[in-house]
């Protein structure tokens, strides 16, 4: 604490106090608002998976009962589960593999170079979602460019449409830009005589970075790790117009339960189980992540 | 452990709220009762498919009755349904066959004041009274289509059983280069494997609809992708040697394909579904006497058939055959024959459908 | 103090990066190369190419429910993005700097709206709206509508916690000594803030609005349960176009956008140059010789 010394004991606890009213202030808007518009939305959700479903697809707010998660036990859900798991695993990873050295660059350029650079990140997302979807579609088709590359070099032609390659083209490409961000932010301000320092200390580069520069960009790392994986578990249009919706993923199951079956209860029930379990993961990764820095 | 025995009894009291404030369904069945051409309110709040009307028609019936129309636009029933449901206020809605009859169980509609729609001898005969709705008391029928296949005839060749086979049935589809296309709905989907093996597409018995589930699981190795959107595009590109999917897409997509003779449509032997969309008027609207006479436009002969024109579905207009566009007649005219069936809710077996695709596909 | 600011000679490493930048970029660009050359197609289907066409763009302005969308999703993102990032970077303020009791509930709260999947995030916020209207309509006989208004509260609602992750992770990284030493120097808070803070959090601010803008203008699943009549945004038109096939107007209509959006940039960008020229000549004019 910057207070001198010579300060009486009483002003200082009432400095942290108005210090900590202060925090408090400022995180009152948001928090009013999100109480409002998200917590107490939440609630009902939560009221709404101890219901019952009418024959004709209604939720009844009465007979209460644990029916929907009992059927969250059933091995199918499991299997549903399991598959969105990996494939957002997957996503994550190899948009961290790309993004790193990507933003690592960025980051390192002159300042008016920087700005355009990102911002040419994200142009391509300011077009509709759908539509850059569906020239994947071509460029992954029998008669795309890939497909005719192949040709070319005298070999079948390829249709990776269709295909789970396919899939994890569509859902990085939709998701690099969020994990490219927080890293950007995390190492464009990074201390780089830091990294200058630990180059003479250490004999090569690598080292320097494995030692230095990449625990130091580790807030950036979680929060684009956790801003990747958490929507790709729930992905589901993606890898329907690019995969042929040819297994049930997590996503489409909860969105099956609220629209197609009018199943509210077990929809709600769904989505309680997939945020627990996000939950879960996130504290795990946060804690561990912090324990290390 | 204080805040958590406070949240408990903070969520015991919120149900014990929701549930004094109950369902608002049930009570008295609303009748309309309108003069013929009235407008109670100038803006019609129009809830429609996209892409299925005719903007020039709108914009006649805004010039004639000075009304303005506002369109807005859902991708599926369910998902009207759940906005009617939370009671957003639309005047017009065009559900599908199956929804007619949830929203009738569920009071949502208004019972029509058929002396209000002058043109309502205009519709056919078949058209007026349906399963879902006895007497035709609460919609209108609106435009209706088969659901069947398209096939690529290079792919397939000439020589073929109109089956579902076509997309059922390994041994054939191990052939397909590309595979095949299935739709991504539960009843049409689980509907045409239980007619495949012999059932109803209505059928209600878990022991057929298990049968249904193992042939689509045994099928999938050659069916390339779930899809009812797309279906008839992959088609017409090539991508998929037969499709699953609905016939007004089919006729336009193979029609603009580079080598339309290459592709026919058809419904397979063993039955396929014939949808009915209808207009219907919920009883949130505002307006439904500028419904009705919006309904009545639609029943003219001429506007019937400028529908149709437009987005090459079925009419149930009969006035209107003689301007619709015989390519669109013809098309159609072979459902008379054909051994349709209509989808009927099914009530609470009807979640059996939804887990048994879910499972189906794995 | 970036490390560019000197001339480096180009090592393989900065060859290698640079390179992956270069296909990185080819990457984002490819499926946008394929949608702008298919905005020119004459043909109905979007993947089958017959000969060049401008008739989609001519359709555009005609199109008024496509107009009227457009119109909807800029106004939506405008307000969300612009709400949600004051919210957004004064809940990061607030989590990062300061103790106080209830920071681990609020911390907890403002992560649940990224971990919840969209679809439970649409019929919850529709739920709560049909619910809040009927009592609203019993206590004050007024019954709002849903609308624009409804549309931008959600997306506030999930954009808050995606501006507030980013401007963390920036706060991350800085020093708070760097901000307790400006507290010394300056007489108030807000001019500690305004003067030290704010510049050095300002990038990830701007990253933060940027990822808000990026997800209003392409939400389709939360915007399509809240939205109601006359309020359909772009995303929600082309997502139910979808049934009845996707026509290469949207490609013209993206093309469009990417083309305007690149304009504001350029003409942004344009500014700073300006301003920056100006302030160099400033401190020119100030500087003793």
């Amino acid at each position: 604490m910057a207070l001198p010394e010579t300060a009486a004991p009483e002003l200082e606890l009432d400095s942290r106090r108005a210090e900590s009213r202060r925090g408090f202030l400022i995180g009152l808007p948001a928090w009013a608002y999100l109480t409002i518009f998200f917590a107490l939305p939440l609630v009902i959700v939560l009221v709404y998976s101890f219901a019952t479903r009418s024959s004709t697809g209604r939720t009844q707010l009465t007979g209460w009962n644990l029916d929907s998660y009992r059927r969250l036990v059933d091995p199918f859900v499991f299997e549903v589960f399991q598959r969105s798991f990996f494939l957002a695993l997957t996503t994550t990873l190899i948009c961290l593999l790309v993004s790193y050295p990507f933003a690592y660059y960025i980051a390192t350029r002159g300042a008016r170079l920087r700005n355009i650079l990102l911002v040419m990140v994200m142009i391509p997302f300011w077009s509709n979602f759908l539509v850059r979807t569906y020239a994947w579609k071509v460029l992954l088709g029998s008669d795309g460019p890939i497909s005719q590359l192949s040709q070319a070099l005298g070999g079948e032609p390829i249709r990776l449409l269709f295909t789970n390659t396919a899939v994890l083209i569509g859902l990085v490409y939709g998701f690099l830009p969020f994990m490219v961000l927080p890293l950007y932010a995390a190492l464009e301000r990074m201390d780089w005589s830091l990294v200058e320092a630990a180059r003479d200390l250490y004999a090569d580069g690598w080292t320097a970075f494995r030692k230095v520069t990449w625990p130091l960009s580790r807030p950036g790392v979680i929060a684009g790790s956790i801003l990747v994986f958490v929507p790709a578990l729930g992905a589901y249009v993606t890898p329907a117009i690019l995969g042929g919706a040819r297994t049930t993923l997590v996503g489409d199951y909860i969105v099956d339960q609220f629209l197609a079956a009018r199943n509210q209860p077990f929809g709600s029930a769904l989505s309680m189980g997939i945020m627990l379990v996000l939950l879960a993961a996130t504290v795990i990764y946060f804690r561990s992540g912090a324990k290390e820095v | 452990m204080n805040g958590m025995r406070r949240a408990a009894i903070a969520l015991m009291a919120l149900m014990l709220v929701l549930t004094a404030c109950g369902d608002d369904s049930g009570g008295e069945v609303q009748a309309a009762d309108c003069n013929v051409g009235e407008i109670d309110r100038t803006t019609l709040n129009f809830y429609n498919w996209s892409d299925y009307m005719d903007p020039d028609l709108i914009e006649a019936f805004e010039t004639e009755y000075g009304v303005d129309v506002v369109e807005s636009f859902y991708e599926s029933n369910e998902a009207m349904l759940s906005q009617l449901q939370s009671g957003v206020v639309y005047d017009l809605v065009v559900p599908s066959d199956y929804m007619i009859k949830i929203m009738i169980d569920e009071n949502l509609l208004f019972q029509l004041d058929k002396d209000a729609l002058v043109n309502y001898g205009n519709l056919a005969e078949d058209f007026r009274t349906q399963p879902y709705d006895p007497n035709g008391d609460f919609s209108v029928a609106y435009q209706y289509g088969t659901t069947g296949l398209g096939v690529n005839l290079e792919a397939v060749g000439e020589d073929f059983v109109e089956s579902w086979a076509l997309i059922f049935d390994p041994e054939i589809t191990q052939h397909f280069a590309g595979g095949v296309s299935v739709l991504d709905d539960p009843r049409e989907t689980m509907g045409a494997a239980l007619e495949y093996l012999g059932y109803s597409l209505n059928d209600t018995d878990m022991s057929h609809l298990e049968e249904a589930t193992q042939l689509i699981q045994d099928a999938k190795a050659h069916i390339a992708t779930f899809d009812s959107d797309q279906y008839s595009e992959n088609l017409a590109l090539g991508e998929v040697a037969v499709a699953h999917g609905y016939s007004g897409n089919m006729i336009v997509d193979i029609g603009s394909a580079d080598n339309p003779e290459n592709f026919v449509y058809i419904l397979p032997e063993e039955g396929a579904t014939l949808w009915i969309d209808n207009m219907a008027i919920p009883t949130t609207s505002a307006a439904p006497c500028t419904a009705h006479a919006f309904i009545d436009f639609l029943l003219d002969a001429e506007n019937g058939a400028q529908l149709t024109n437009w987005n090459y579905y079925g009419s149930p207009n009969e006035a209107a055959t003689p301007f619709i566009e015989q390519e669109v007649v013809d098309f159609y005219a072979d459902t008379a024959d054909a051994n349709l069936e209509v989808i009927e809710d099914q009530g609470d077996y009807e979640i059996n459908y939804t887990d048994g695709l879910a499972r189906a596909k794995g | 103090m970036s490390i560019s600011a000197g001339v480096r000679p180009k090592s393989p490493t900065e060859r290698m990066l640079a390179g992956n930048a270069w296909l990185v970029y080819a990457f984002f660009y490819a499926p946008i190369l394929v949608l702008i050359v298919f905005s020119f197609n004459e043909n109905n289907n979007v993947g089958i190419w017959t000969e060049p066409s401008l008739r989609w763009y001519r359709d555009v302005l005609a199109n008024d429910a496509v107009m009227s969308a457009i119109r909807v999703s800029l106004i939506v993102a405008a307000i969300s993005t612009v709400v949600s990032t004051i919210l957004g970077t004064m809940t990061a303020l607030s989590l990062e700097r300061f103790r106080y009791r209830g920071r681990r509930a609020f911390d907890g709260l403002v992560y649940l709206p990224i971990i919840i999947p969209d679809v439970t995030m649409a019929v919850m916020l529709l739920l709560f709206f049909a619910q809040s209207f009927q009592w609203l309509d019993a206590a004050l006989g007024w019954r709002p509508s849903f609308g624009i208004a409804t549309i931008s509260l959600s997306h506030i609602a999930f954009n808050i916690s995606f501006v507030a992750v980013v401007v963390r992770a920036r706060l991350g990284q800085l020093d708070a000594r760097l901000e307790e030493a400006a507290a010394d120097l300056y007489a108030t808070r807000w001019q500690a803030f305004r003067r030290v803070t704010f510049p050095l959090i300002a990038p990830g601010v701007v990253g933060g609005a940027l990822l808000a803008l990026t997800l209003s203008l392409d939400d389709v699943v939360v915007t399509s349960f809240v939205a109601g009549p006359g309020s359909t945004t772009l995303p929600v038109y082309v997502f139910g176009l979808v049934r009845r096939g996707v026509t290469p107007l949207i490609n013209a209509v993206s093309t469009l956008m990417l083309v305007a959006s690149m304009v504001l940039i350029a003409i942004s960008l344009g500014f700073q140059r300006t301003s920056r020229s100006r302030v160099a000549i400033r401190e020119q004019e100030l500087e003793p010789n």
